[in-house]
């Protein structure tokens, strides 16, 4: 089986953010970045895909600058057999410009699954894969939890609030992949020694005029101190009070 | 619960901007060593040490280990992880491919023990020793015993030990007694009992292999009739699995003040069948290879618990809110400012962080030497880094790990009655700090050996090696006028180690005792010198790279020149006082009758 996982570079989401000067983004000084949560998970479930078979490739397909290359390196590194960059200054946040640079790439070779995370863990759209799916003509499963092909043939599962569906579906075909499916492995320091010698392929990316820009960003405002009204039982009238008149909470 | 956060950051810059790591690349045997593969390797090392083997080190205190009728049980999580270090190669790499290693240098390893050693010490105890195994048969046992042992430790498979010390022998090892009877078909069987044995019975791995100093019979009295044997738990068998079981028992495991989740054990040996490793006679001096690497290796742990430590006590002082600062108050919208904005908490959390950070810079520095003594080709070039690995072991080994008491201990202060308690782990790392002072040849013996043997060694000859370094350095750092208030403390510290050591010179020939009441005091001053040298270093680069432009950002570069004026200005200046109390002389401490005590 032949499969490609697209993966995002992404900030470190433990950090606390500044936005930048012309407000259309965030401060990059001091970030960290990382391969995006739910791509990790997608990379680790075609790794399985592939070592239960025992045969196939996993390709890892990254859009932006040369940085990208250190994630796709990553997924070399758990495993995944060859890399390609499609390489832009940087990544738009028009996710339909993403979906067909990359529907571009995808769409001349034949994977039998493209995979994606849920969503990426910084714009959290979760546009992009369903209209890579669309613009080749494929069917998508989003958010899955469990995958399994067989002959040709998938089955995914989906969590439901309080429940599961099964869906059904044939090859090739799009799916994107929820947390809870594999936990992603730590890249061994053989597979980091092997990734060194494993092909990545740079492209120009095919991106269209972004549809959507950012026009600005905003931080949420500080919070306001809080106020002690008293201590104990005495101060619960003037609790009440507030509560009613200031905060109108209370009827 | 405390957590670990790898230090990759400080790591890049050692490696890309302080050290040229790229040029190992060009060494012999080290065509993998390619810098992106090593940056990489930190990265993901780093997270392993932080998601896998942190969350076991405070579970793993409080459990312990357990000895139940000869087997001992580490705590829960311990095996799995072992294996996982194995797997990935993190435990082989810098193992000879030619055994399954992975051939990468002693750079890399360094900073990997360091992040394995802050993560958990108790585990990162067990890869240690079975390096440790790995590096005494390597030097010293001929091809046989390295074809059937070698790949298996490499592997993770087996673990090992180094069995010195007896009840009655310690620091002394000339005192030993265990007996080693050569059969006839070339093994001998060794009786005896060693105590302090650390990873000596466990769980982790399917067999052990002991590295055991023991007596022949026609052995000269003292150290020069000390021979060194190899004494497997499981005799291989013909395919190489583990056989037949040898007599060696544990008898009872250490309870502790520190590294609880380390299995310190009590052996005996019952007529166990053992084999020569190296030659008769000879074998103190064999062990004495992997003692030197074990030496580096505390203080690197040291180092490690120093930064851990840190990093928690910055976390905390940075969210408690206590009073208000005495220049006024800083968050009028809380009840209280943030300790981290105290004059005294700054004051201990710069003391921590010029400590660690000059350190690791010191440790990488000799990893580097260590990867030229091992691969350069030009044996002059080797053999003078061979010095400066030789004169810094004592030095690192003490000062480093003196230093971890003294960080851990100030971590715990900063949080206060919450830093005593178990719940934040903050004791713990004084505790577990608490052997490296110890354990490898006592802090002492590390200074005596620095004093009494290094520094006499060819007139003083490793000396003046490392001065030149340092005396190179220094005229360097004085063609930056930023940097003129540093090179002169430094100038007046490098002074003071001279006459330190020529005290030692001329007042030691005529009796010993002035060379052991002065040894620990040198020792100190080398030290404050050595981590000097690299944060001279650390200021110059940093004031340069944030002119033109480096890889880390500007912030980056002015806490480095600020921890590096704290050092200078508050931490070197230790070296007076030592200057003072060395030159004091011996007769103050043993003008003192026997009998008075």
């Amino acid at each position: 089986m032949r499969i490609a996982v697209c993966i995002k570079r992404v900030p470190d989401m433990d950090v606390k953010f500044r936005i930048a000067g012309h407000a259309k983004g965030v401060d990059e000084t001091g970030l960290k970045y990382d391969m995006a949560d739910f791509d990790g998970y997608a990379v680790e479930a075609a790794l399985q895909m592939m070592e239960k078979e025992g045969a196939g490739e996993v390709v890892v397909v990254s859009l932006g600058p040369d940085a990208v290359q250190e994630t796709l390196r990553k997924a070399l590194s758990m495993g995944a057999t060859s890399a390609i960059q499609l390489k832009c200054d940087e990544v738009p946040f028009d996710g339909f410009a993403v979906a067909s640079a990359l529907a571009s790439e995808l769409g001349g070779a034949t994977y039998d699954l493209i995979m994606f995370g849920r969503m990426s863990t910084d714009n959290a759209n979760g546009v992009v894969g369903p209209m890579v799916a669309e613009l080749l003509g494929l069917p998508v499963v989003t958010a899955c939890s469990k995958l399994e092909i067989v002959a040709g043939r998938g089955t995914a599962r989906r969590e439901l609030e309080g429940g599961a569906e099964f869906v059904a579906f044939d090859l090739p075909a799009v799916v994107t992949i929820d947390e809870g499916i594999a936990r992603p492995r730590y890249p061994s320091l053989k597979g980091i020694m092997a990734a060194k010698k494993k092909p990545l392929a740079t492209k120009p990316a095919n991106l269209p005029e972004p549809r959507l820009v950012i026009a600005r960003m905003d931080l949420p405002p500080e919070r306001k101190a809080g106020r002690i009204v008293g201590e104990g039982a005495a101060a619960v009238p003037e609790l009440v009070r507030l509560l009613q008149q200031e905060a109108k909470v209370l009827a | 619960m405390p957590t670990f956060r790898a230090p990759v950051v400080d790591y890049r810059f050692l490696f890309r901007e302080l050290f040229d790591v790229a040029s190992l690349a060009s060494l012999p045997g080290y065509v993998n060593a390619d810098l992106d593969v090593l940056l990489t390797a930190l990265e993901e090392g780093g997270r392993f040490c932080e998601d896998v083997i942190a969350p076991l080190n405070m579970p793993g205190d409080a459990a312990g280990c357990r000895w139940e009728a000869g087997d001992v049980k580490t705590p829960e999580g311990f095996p799995a992880a072992y294996a996982a270090l194995a797997d990935a190669g993190w435990l082989s790499l810098a193992c000879d491919p030619a055994y399954g290693g992975q051939g990468l240098p002693f750079t890399l390893r360094f900073a990997i023990d360091e992040m394995l050693y802050a993560a958990n010490l108790s585990f990162a105890m067990y890869p240690g020793l079975a390096l440790g195994v790995y590096e005494g048969l390597y030097a010293h046992a001929g091809t046989a015993l390295k074809e059937l042992y070698l790949p298996r430790v490499v592997s993770g498979k087996w673990a090992g030990t180094m069995c010195l010390t007896e009840a009655h022998a310690g620091t002394d090892l000339g005192l030993i007694r265990t007996a080693a009877v050569p059969n006839p078909d070339g093994s001998c069987l060794l009786t005896g009992q060693k105590v302090f044995i650390s990873a000596g019975e466990h769980d982790l791995t399917e067999n052990i292999l002991h590295l055991v100093l023991a007596r022949l019979p026609d052995a000269p009295p003292g150290t020069h009739g000390i021979s060194m044997f190899l004494v497997p738990k499981f005799v291989p068998d013909a395919n190489g699995a583990p056989g037949a079981r040898n007599a060696v028992f544990c008898r009872s495991i250490e309870h502790k003040m520190g590294i609880r989740g380390s299995a310190t054990c009590v052996l005996d040996f019952d007529r166990a069948t053992g084999w020569l490793v190296g030659e008769p006679h000879k074998g103190l001096r064999a062990m004495f290879t992997l003692m030197n690497a074990a030496r580096l290796g505390v203080g690197l742990q040291g180092l490690g618990l120093a930064g851990v430590s840190y990093g928690n006590a910055v976390a905390y002082a940075r969210e408690r809110r206590q009073g208000r600062s005495l220049s006024g108050v800083k968050d009028p919208q809380a009840s209280a400012d943030r300790i981290l904005h105290h004059a005294d908490i700054r004051r201990g959390l710069l003391w921590m962080r010029a400590f660690v950070e000059g350190a690791r810079a010191l440790a990488t520095w000799t990893a580097f030497q260590i990867d030229v003594e091992l691969r350069h080709p030009d044996s002059s070039v080797r053999e003078e880094a061979a010095d400066l690995v030789a004169l810094m072991t004592p030095v690192i080994k003490a000062f480093f790990t003196d230093g971890a008491f003294v960080a851990t201990n100030i971590g715990v202060q900063t949080l206060g009655g919450h830093g005593y308690i178990r719940d934040y782990g903050m004791e713990q790392f004084v505790r577990d700090a608490r052997i490296g002072q110890i354990y490898e040849g006592t802090n002492y013996v590390q200074a005596l050996d620095l004093a009494g043997r290094k520094l006499p060694d060819g007139n003083g000859r490793m000396l003046r090696r490392y001065l030149a370094i340092v005396r190179a350095e220094l005229a360097e750092a004085e063609r930056d006028p930023n940097l003129a208030a540093m090179a002169n403390a430094f100038g007046a510290a490098v002074n003071r180690l001279s006459r330190g050591a020529m005290h030692l010179a001329t007042k030691g020939i005529a009796n010993g005792d002035e060379v052991g009441a002065a040894a620990s005091d040198f020792l100190q001053i080398f030290g404050y010198v050595a981590v000097g040298h690299m944060w001279l270093r650390q200021a110059r680069v940093a004031s340069q790279r944030r002119v033109t432009g480096g890889k880390m950002d500007q912030r980056f570069y002015d806490a480095k020149i600020r921890t590096a004026r704290y050092f200078f200005e508050r931490m070197l200046p230790q070296t007076e006082t030592l200057l003072v109390t060395l030159m004091s002389g011996a007769g103050n401490v043993m003008d003192f009758d026997d009998d008075a005590w």
